[in-house]
């Protein structure tokens, strides 16, 4: 099987600053990968160069086994069609309402008629718990959990087979957080989503990934299941699944017995 | 991302058939997702529908080999939005299609107004009212608080109004002695055409004299601060609204007129004046060049002209409209600035009013300084 995601060799530098150190990383088919670590340990500008809008100092980049160096723009549109990516705040276009935000990606492709699109944005507004009535509002009128969760459905409209969630569930309530896991879990489970995710959430981490990859020292120090990365023995590891609110937040999902 | 040990992925297909008991079937096969159907979603969507149009027709999706909301939003639609009574879905499918029925109910679509234009104008007016009174709004919180600062003169904001000084009037040097050199060339070469023509060459003096000290000057250079300056001063205020910098400010207890929009006003009424005889005095020397390049008429002579042709009032009268024009740029700027609406649209919308509406303003309050001096400094020597 081609690994959807293929990092290899990485550097990221910012001037004298060494953020990433020859790291590697590959994702399957199918995987939820989370991408744990310290402020300024460079999770996200890890997953912007994934994406392509920053480009690493060394390394290479395959995302569905096209390198994002070097390949021309026709191949890059393809690959910009086939995943979805959940920004932090949303990244809704302010200038237009939540319809014509979901709507957009598929106006885009110009294969679909109104109608078509009418229904699967009302769809999608359904699979994210948004009720139709805000469909003509503008993205300044609503809460942030609302955003988050339009952004979601916007992410989600062209079928993606890679998602990419940035702090999928910062900013909402824990009611709001669980029926977001339940709905990345069954989506998952449903189109074989490949889901690459930042978070600091523990409850979010424990119930979605089937790895983790920990970065510290400019490398992966883990990369594997949560039973694996809990046996590490480094100060970020304990610091973040074994401090106090990391004992809390396990014992909460009923996590550590299942490690024994 | 297909993988190599499972069997091909087929395009999507549909093909008439007969079911087991002899009724009019339909078989989709291949792969029914996004991927496939980009290309082909109209032909098939139109096959489909003429596939539905038979009641009874006995639906075979079993053989698809991949579907997601797209293809069955597709098929779901051309059955007329309703699940048909004979259908075989594949395993694992039946997920696709069981949301779909909600799907149906749209927003529904703004009812038509026939008063929509009337609504409008009268909208139009009330909006207008309410920037008014926004203006003289501030501009009294801003007058009640330099009462407060002349009685705590320590607390003034004096570091803010000198880097304003600095960013509105220093930094504007130069753009305005490029205008104000080139439209004092074009004027004087205009104007020495005509002037030849009735032998009245000496008057270029009195002509350039009074109209770039008296009115363009002060004039163009209003303009080229309030697209350069007061643009920049709304969008930061708007920036500071999105990013609640304002509201981070007021629950400090600091006032954002104190701070923020005093220092722009006062700097901008100092620095006005001073940029508008800036551009007069350039404009006039490039107005004697392009006189002496035409007419004969010397730099020297030129100048010492000046003091007999424009009488020194029409220099104070310059000086009195660049502190109204500028305190009215910054009061315009700053009121738009903080209208904003944490969104982005907003912060462009707001800062194009702002300069629009600052142009306006400094050219309405010039109609009104040239029909209230109409006598002071017009002399005919």
């Amino acid at each position: 099987m081609t690994p959807v995601i293929e990092v290899a060799g990485l550097w990221t530098q910012f001037g004298d600053h060494v953020v990433h150190k020859d790291l590697n990383l590959t994702v399957m088919p199918g995987e939820v990968v989370s991408l744990v670590g310290g402020s300024g340990s460079g999770k996200t500008t890890l997953m912007r160069q994934i994406l392509g809008l920053e480009q690493p100092a060394r390394g290479t980049v395959k995302v569905f086994g096209i390198p994002l160096q070097g390949s021309n723009a026709q191949l890059l549109h393809k690959i910009r069609k086939r995943w979805g990516v959940l920004f932090q705040q949303g990244a809704l276009y302010s200038a237009l309402s939540v319809f014509d935000n979901i709507a957009l990606p598929l106006r885009e492709l110009r294969a679909f008629d109104e109608d078509f699109i009418g229904d699967m944005v009302m769809l999608k507004l359904d699979m994210v718990d948004i009720e139709r009535q805000h469909a003509a509002k503008m993205p300044a009128d609503l809460s942030g959990g609302m955003i988050k969760r339009i952004a979601l459905a916007r992410a989600l409209v062209l079928e993606p087979e890679l998602v990419f969630l940035d702090e999928p569930t910062a900013g909402l309530d824990p009611d709001r957080s669980e029926s977001f896991v339940k709905l990345i879990q069954s989506l998952h489970q449903k189109l074989n989503l490949t889901v690459v995710m930042v978070t600091h959430d523990l409850d979010t981490l424990v119930s979605l990934s089937d790895k983790i990859a920990v970065l510290a020292e400019q490398k992966l120090i883990v990369y594997g299941s949560l039973k694996e990365a809990i046996a590490v023995k480094h100060p970020f590891i304990l610091n973040f699944f074994l401090g106090e609110r990391g004992l809390r937040a396990l014992s909460a999902v009923g996590a550590l017995g299942k490690l024994g | 991302m297909q993988q190599a040990s499972a069997p091909a992925v087929l395009d999507p297909e549909v093909r008439q058939a007969r079911a087991a008991d002899g009724a009019p079937a339909a078989a989709l096969s291949g792969a029914w997702d996004i991927r496939a159907l980009e290309s082909r979603a109209r032909s098939l969507k139109s096959q489909l529908r003429r596939l539905s149009a038979d009641p009874g027709m006995h639906w075979d999706l079993s053989r698809i080999q991949r579907l997601d909301h797209i293809g069955a939003l597709l098929i779901w639609q051309a059955w007329g939005k309703r699940r048909p009574a004979r259908l075989a879905l594949a395993q694992g499918h039946e997920g696709f299609f069981s949301n779909l029925d909600s799907a149906a109910a749209a927003v529904p679509a703004a009812p038509f107004d026939p008063l929509r234009l009337v609504r409008a104008l009268g909208a139009g007016l009330l909006l207008t009212a309410e920037h008014l009174r926004g203006i003289v709004q501030l501009l009294g919180q801003i007058l009640i608080d330099s009462f407060v600062l002349l009685r705590h003169p320590l607390r003034g904001p004096w570091r803010e109004i000198s880097a304003s000084v600095f960013r509105v009037g220093t930094q504007a040097l130069g753009i305005t002695a490029l205008v104000g050199f080139l439209i004092g060339v074009v004027l004087s070469y205009l104007s020495a055409e005509q002037l030849k023509a009735f032998g009245a060459n000496i008057f270029i003096i009195n002509l350039l004299g009074m109209g770039i000290i008296r009115e363009l000057g002060p004039v163009i250079a209003a303009v080229l601060v309030a697209g350069r300056s007061g643009s920049a001063i709304t969008a930061q205020l708007g920036v500071m609204r999105v990013t609640e910098e304002l509201d981070a400010l007021t629950v400090m207890g600091i006032p954002h007129t104190v701070r923020l929009i005093l220092p722009k006003i006062v700097a901008l009424a100092i620095a006005m004046p001073l940029l508008i005889l800036w551009t007069s005095g350039i404009a006039l020397i490039g107005g004697a060049i392009a006189a002496n390049a035409q007419l004969g008429i010397s730099v020297q002579s030129f100048f010492s002209g000046l003091p007999d042709a424009v009488p020194t009032v029409n220099l104070w009268l310059a000086m009195g409209k660049g502190v109204v024009f500028g305190g009215l740029i910054a009061l315009v700027a700053c009121h738009f600035g903080l209208r904003v609406q944490p969104n982005t649209e907003s912060l462009g919308i707001g800062t194009t009013n702002s300069v629009v509406t600052s142009i306006t303003a400094v050219i309405i309050a010039d109609a009104i300084f040239a029909v209230i001096f109409s006598d002071v400094g017009i002399s005919l020597s």
